[in-house]
């Protein structure tokens, strides 16, 4: 059991979080602490990935009680990536929150809270075990009901209501479902779910199931038709916490969708992940003409978040191993770019005093390098190559045109189009159009603020286009992952040990 | 090759910082690059073989995806590279002049570099997937080049325009290459032609050729997507000449010369290609005759030539293919010419409108000469190379498909006439004749803009006189790499009394009346011509984008509205819809499960604990019912203290006593905040009440039918019993859910831990930190 590596994630921003806690007077040494915790995550992560990809799935039974009686934590390939973009984006938005969030709401423990936000992530990521991944998620949802509302501004409380009810919706959902399926299998454990509802149990059970999972989960993720918290509150909270919202809440219902879709529920993929590819289209499509209909920065990119999940959402739809390397690497490339946006919409606002882009103008003249980040991270999100997303997008319509799902595979392309549309509509407003005659004058730090500001931007768009650069590993890593979430076998030997398939 | 194309892209990269130091050195500077390429190319076309095979470079990208950046070096590759770099070394020269003292000059550099190493990208790849990455990089660098005046409203709408209607364009390709690769099993074209036979006989076969040439005729503006190429002229000039005209809006035509070999051909290919060309053709000509802007006349001629090098790929014969090269030559060299002129016209005199220009080959000698040289070429005269390329399109045509040749020929001849017409008006209408007023005093360009149109018009002279020097050599390979066999091509000044001659006499008589009666002409029909302005394509475009935008609005107001209550209704019937369907559909099934539980309980149940679910039922229906608040919470205490006692009677006392004080501290926080509320009231009406009551029901009815079922199909034992088994033995525990809760799952307790406290740190911040009403609330979804 000195698997300790997989607790690390979890314990690392706790521990930061609670000295962050005691020291809740000093806002100097919770950026600190903020600042030593997210590189110690991010250092942890990629020993785990590392191990994980040199030596197979790891696994630790929590207080060494024996699966499935205790709490399993599991780290796969998939887990391990998206454990590591987390701890990646923790930085850069630790770091892009040091120069950009206001002074009270540091010292209203805005740091714990993130790190918290960071465990419950991470904590979602890596646990085994269902009712457990239920704990992580309670913890995000108030980690982050905290952060929407934390300042206390009047729209920010509105959202905050409708983004509490309705993830608590999803709670009651999810919590029935484990309910029931304790009720039918007795167990709680994943592997041991997986073995048990491919076993005894009854089929018409497991996909009745199957569709209170999507719901409850499809609702963390944003996707058709259960998306509405998610636009009426993503723009109203600082940029930072948008930011990070952004890039880790809705890919973590991502995550569950696509963890209990390829590892539990497999009994009827001919219903259920029909289903699956008819909501991802769906969510692709209304997300994008949500954006297309917006003339706020945050607002438009908001509404691409939804958009986006429904690319996510195919790849498990079409399951097949290209498809899911597909969900993997667009999901990281997604999360590096949308991070990125919400980031750079941040620096403009630092700098222009706005978010309308009716008010915005010039910044192509007067800030070059602002300009080709978000060109960069907006054409990657449009998946124009050679950036990230154009190989994220090529991989799914390729494995969509496989498996001869043409409908998904024109709405995709189409939605990409759109999206491309709805960038330059930024571009062409903010940036290309001419601006206001006097630049607006710059808040407290000025030019220093701004350019620190754009340390993880510039380090964001060239990870974008590291990923298209480099796509030969990334694909690779992903093709690894896919493997493993279709191979569910290896999962289920690796917590319950060999014996029990 | 490899190198060849990626430095485009380093020079790009540095362009900016460069011209911080280089100033108006830079066009000479980064000129070097194309013409150092040029030369390179040019060199390795002049080692061109029929019986070798061309040379081959392979770099694997992404081999897991199948893209890899191989180059081959073949005629037709080697033919438009030479084309892009020598052209983009005269227009690097080029826009030094034209955009001098420009404050953005070092970024137009960058954008130009990047679409000729881009455009070197496309031709050169022999791989599908490196094709495509390339293509869409040549529109991303022709969106930063139509939009360079960006702060002109037009640049930047043409500028999406041209985007919008690629980029669609070139999805639809996307999807045909990775057919096409899935069915010809490579990426590779010459591997693909290998297998042509296979493929033309796939049932994928249309599909995928259909989605391939919309890529090709977006890029290379086919009727009717020919919309955004006039309205790019929104560009510099030198953008026009470069991209619009000799290069990028070729990489259509070239992709269908490059995939002859294995899509061409067939009876659909020439069903769809040659009419598409043909109406473009001849669409284009005929608009371009009454244009009176210099660029945009010179714009419709290009879309025009377009249509004819697609009709001759489309026609697919032999004689047809060759023609395609020669003339795809020939226009290269003359539009290219004529847009630098008519860029230098407009730098030095401030006119774009044919009619108020004249007698300007005084001041502009030089650019007069070269103009005149690309004119006549255009207008296919003797001695320069348009007239040999005209004569092979016509001998083509004439032999065109069976049934078509008299059709193909008439259509042909008809545009060449209005091209007669159109190379007047731009290149001697602005030079010669009685001069007029411009908004400027024109004197002769600098060196560096004059250099363009002087070279390309003598070169256009040179090979006229001299065709065989590129006939024999690069056009033939050219031809023959896009037929897939070795062919001859010879090209003539003189064919002798032929047929063809006689057309060309014929048209460049219908030319010059043309010219003669075009001012009244167009003043005639100028209603008709508004008339089908109206309902032309670019209303299609507008009308396309703005109902996308309607839509858009209209299904955010709707999905998006702002109401939570219709948001939770919406969750819920799509819970109700997904498992209810579920249930529905095994209903034979379910209805057994659900009425074996249902007498297992009748049998099992105790008469109090009917009287407590009575209880409960009624303390629901009274909190639905209440009119006031107080009686609401009361109600909806009753319930929490039943639900308490359901699990005092199920073994459960530690629950119960949770739940007690839960209820308990709900009721007291309701009473305390009781006089902060804003006063009762119902806005529900029948009709939602009977809406809401449905929905309810139907989530209860899932719900506990759900329930019922799970009893009934109880699969395995649970892992419950272990922790009984194991609390006092393993974990030294007499509580068996405390130790549950410490040991067994401690980690599930450490999450609710810091559940609370966050919860604690919350509530502090909120009642602490009010940054308050800065900002009002606005309505979500629309802005």
């Amino acid at each position: 059991m000195s698997n300790w590596l997989l607790t690390l994630p979890i314990l690392i921003p706790l521990v930061t979080a609670a000295t962050s806690l005691v020291f809740w007077r000093s806002v100097r040494t919770q950026r600190a602490a903020a600042v030593i915790g997210a590189i110690a995550l991010l250092l942890a992560a990629l020993a785990l990935a590392a191990r994980v990809d040199a030596e197979g799935i790891q696994v630790m039974q929590a207080g060494a009680w024996e699966a499935p009686f205790g709490i399993s934590l599991v780290a796969d390939l998939f887990s391990a990536i998206m454990v590591t973009i987390a701890a990646a984006m923790g930085l850069a938005i630790v770091y892009y929150s040091l120069w950009s969030m206001d002074r009270e709401r540091e010292s209203f423990c805005y740091y714990p809270l993130l790190q918290v936000l960071l465990m419950g992530v991470c904590g979602a990521f890596l646990t085994g075990d269902l009712f457990n991944l239920y704990v992580w998620f309670e913890v995000m949802l108030m980690a982050s009901f905290v952060l929407l509302s934390l300042g206390g501004e009047r729209p920010q409380l509105e959202g905050a209501i409708k983004y509490v009810t309705l993830n608590l919706v999803s709670s009651a959902v999810f919590l029935s479902a484990v309910g029931i399926l304790y009720g039918i299998v007795g167990s709680l454990n994943m592997a041991d779910l997986a073995v048990k509802l491919h076993g005894e149990t009854e089929p018409v059970m497991a996909t009745t199931l199957a569709m209170m999972f999507l719901v409850a989960f499809g609702i963390k993720a944003a996707i058709f038709p259960l998306f509405f918290w998610l636009p009426a509150s993503y723009h109203t909270p600082p940029i930072a916490v948008t930011a990070i919202f952004a890039g880790l809440l809705t890919k973590v219902g991502v995550y569950a969708l696509m963890r209990v879709f390829t590892l539990l529920f497999t009994q009827d993929v001919g219903f259920t992940h029909t289903v699956i590819l008819v909501l991802s289209g769906f969510t692709m499509v209304t997300g994008v003409l949500g954006a297309a209909a917006q003339n706020e920065f945050r607002r438009i990119l908001t509404f691409h978040i939804v958009s986006q999940i429904g690319y996510l959402i195919m790849g498990l739809a079409l399951f097949t191993p290209l498809a899911l390397a597909g969900s993997v690497y667009y999901m990281v490339h997604v999360i590096i770019a949308k991070t990125n946006l919400f980031l750079i919409s941040g620096v403009v606002h630092a700098s222009e005093g706005t978010y309308e882009l009716g008010k915005l103008g010039g910044l192509y003249k007067r800030r070059p390098y602002l300009s080709l980040a978000f060109m960069i991270s907006a054409l990657a999100l449009a998946g124009i190559p050679p950036l990230s997303g154009f190989f994220a997008k090529y991989s799914l319509v390729a494995a969509g045109l496989d498996r001869g799902s043409y409908g998904i595979v024109a709405a995709a392309l189409g939605v990409s189009v759109l999206t491309l549309f709805s960038m330059t509509k930024i571009w062409a407003a903010a940036f290309w159009a001419p601006g206001p005659a006097e630049p607006a004058a710059l808040g407290p730090g000025g030019e220093r603020r701004i350019r620190a500001m754009m340390v993880p931007v510039a380090a964001l768009a060239g990870a974008s286009v590291a990923m298209g650069v480099g796509a030969e590993y990334f694909i690779g890593l992903s093709l690894r992952a896919s493997a493993q979430l279709l191979d569910p076998n290896q999962y289920i030997g690796a917590v319950l040990g060999r014996n029990a398939l | 090759m490899l190198i060849a194309v990626l430095s485009g892209f380093a020079l790009a990269l540095i362009a900016p910082s460069l011209h911080r130091l280089t100033h108006k050195r830079t066009g000479f500077l980064v000129g070097l690059l194309p013409l150092g390429l040029c030369v390179y190319f040019v060199r390795l076309a002049s080692g061109l073989d029929a019986d070798v095979a061309p040379v081959r470079e392979t770099l694997a990208w992404v081999p897991s995806l199948g893209l890899s950046l191989s180059f081959t070096a073949d005629g037709l590759s080697l033919l438009f590279a030479a084309l892009i770099s020598g052209i983009g070394f005269l227009v690097a020269i080029y826009s030094g002049g034209y955009l001098d003292n420009h404050p953005q000059l070092g970024r137009w550099y960058a954008y130009l570099l990047m679409f000729m190493a881009s455009m070197l990208g496309v031709v050169l790849s022999s791989n599908l997937l490196a094709i495509f990455v390339f293509w869409e990089l040549t529109s991303i660098s022709s969106y930063l080049l139509i939009g360079f005046f960006h702060e002109e409203e037009d640049s930047r709408k043409a500028a999406l325009q041209a985007l919008l209607v690629t980029g669609l364009g070139g999805v639809a390709m996307l999807a045909g290459f990775v057919l096409l690769g899935r069915v010809g099993g490579s990426f590779e074209v010459h591997e693909l032609a290998a297998g042509a036979g296979l493929i033309r006989g796939d049932p994928l076969y249309l599909p995928m050729l259909l989605l391939i040439l919309a890529g090709a005729f977006t890029k290379s503006a086919q009727f009717p997507f020919h919309v955004w190429l006039p309205s790019a002229m929104a560009a510099p000039t030198p953008a026009s000449a470069y991209l619009h005209s000799s290069t990028m809006v070729k990489a259509g035509i070239f992709l269908l010369a490059r995939l002859f070999p294995v899509l061409g051909g067939t009876p659909a290919w020439t069903a769809v290609v040659m009419p598409v060309g043909a109406i473009t053709m001849v669409f284009g000509a005929y608009v371009a005759m009454r244009q009176n802007i210099l660029k945009k006349l010179l714009a419709y001629s290009t879309v025009s030539a377009l249509g004819a090098m697609t009709m001759l790929l489309g026609m697919g014969t032999d004689g047809a293919v060759k023609a395609a090269v020669a003339f795809l030559f020939a226009h290269a060299l003359y539009k290219a010419a004529l847009f630098l002129a008519a860029g230098i016209i407009d730098h030095e005199t401030g006119e774009r409108d044919v009619r108020r220009l004249g007698g300007l080959a005084r001041a502009l000698p030089i650019t007069a000469a070269g103009a005149a040289a690309a004119g006549l070429s255009m207008a296919g005269i003797p001695l320069l190379f348009g007239f040999v390329a005209k004569e092979i399109f016509y001998e083509a045509a004439l032999h065109g498909p069976d049934g078509w040749a008299a059709a193909l020929t008439t259509a042909a001849v008809v545009s060449s006439m209005f091209f007669v017409a159109a190379a007047a008006c731009v290149a001697y209408r602005p030079f010669f004749g009685a001069a007029t007023e411009t908004p400027k005093r024109p004197h002769e360009a600098p060196a560096s803009m004059w250099l363009g149109p002087a070279l390309l018009g003598a070169g256009s002279l040179a090979f006229g006189v001299f065709p065989g020097w590129i006939g024999e050599g690069l056009l033939n390979h050219s031809a023959s790499a896009a037929l897939g066999k070795s062919v001859d091509l010879h090209l003539r000044l003189w064919h002798g009394f032929t047929p063809v001659l006689g057309l060309s006499a014929v048209t460049l008589l219908g030319g010059v009346a043309a010219y003669a009666v075009r001012p009244r002409f167009t003043a005639a029909l100028a209603t008709v011509h508004r008339g089908c302005d109206a309902i032309g394509p670019q209303r299609w475009y507008d009308g396309a984008l703005n109902g996308m935008l309607v839509v858009a609005k209209l299904q955010t107001k709707v999905l998006q509205n702002g109401y939570l209550r219709h948001y939770l209704a919406v969750i819920l019937i799509t819970l109700v819809g997904l498992s209810g369907s579920v249930l529905l559909t095994h209903v034979k099934e379910i209805r057994k499960h659900v009425i074996d539980s249902l007498v297992i309980a009748w049998e099992t149940v105790e008469f109090y604990e009917l009287g407590l679910a009575v209880i409960l039922i009624i303390a629901i229906a009274a909190a639905v019912h209440s009119r006031t608040r107080l009686a609401a919470i009361a109600a909806l205490g009753v319930v929490g203290y039943g639900v308490a006692l359901v699990f005092v009677l199920f073994g459960a006392p530690d629950l119960a006593m949770t739940q007690i004080v839960i209820e308990t501290l709900t009721v007291i926080l309701f009473v305390l905040v009781f006089y902060h509320l804003p006063p009762f009231a119902i806005y529900a009406n029948r009709i939602s009440r009977a809406r809401d009551l449905l929905l309810a029901t139907s989530v209860g009815v899932v719900m506990g039918v759900l329930t019922l079922v799970a009893t009934a199909t109880q699969a395995y034992p649970t892992i419950s019993s272990y922790y009984g088994e194991m609390s006092y033995d393993l974990a030294h525990g007499r509580n068996v859910v405390n130790v549950i809760l410490v040991d067994f799952r401690a980690l599930d307790t450490m999450g609710e831990i810091t559940v609370l406290t966050v919860a604690g740190v919350g509530a502090f911040a909120l009642l602490k930190l009010r940054l308050g009403a800065r900002s009002r609330g606005d309505e979500e979804g629309s802005s």
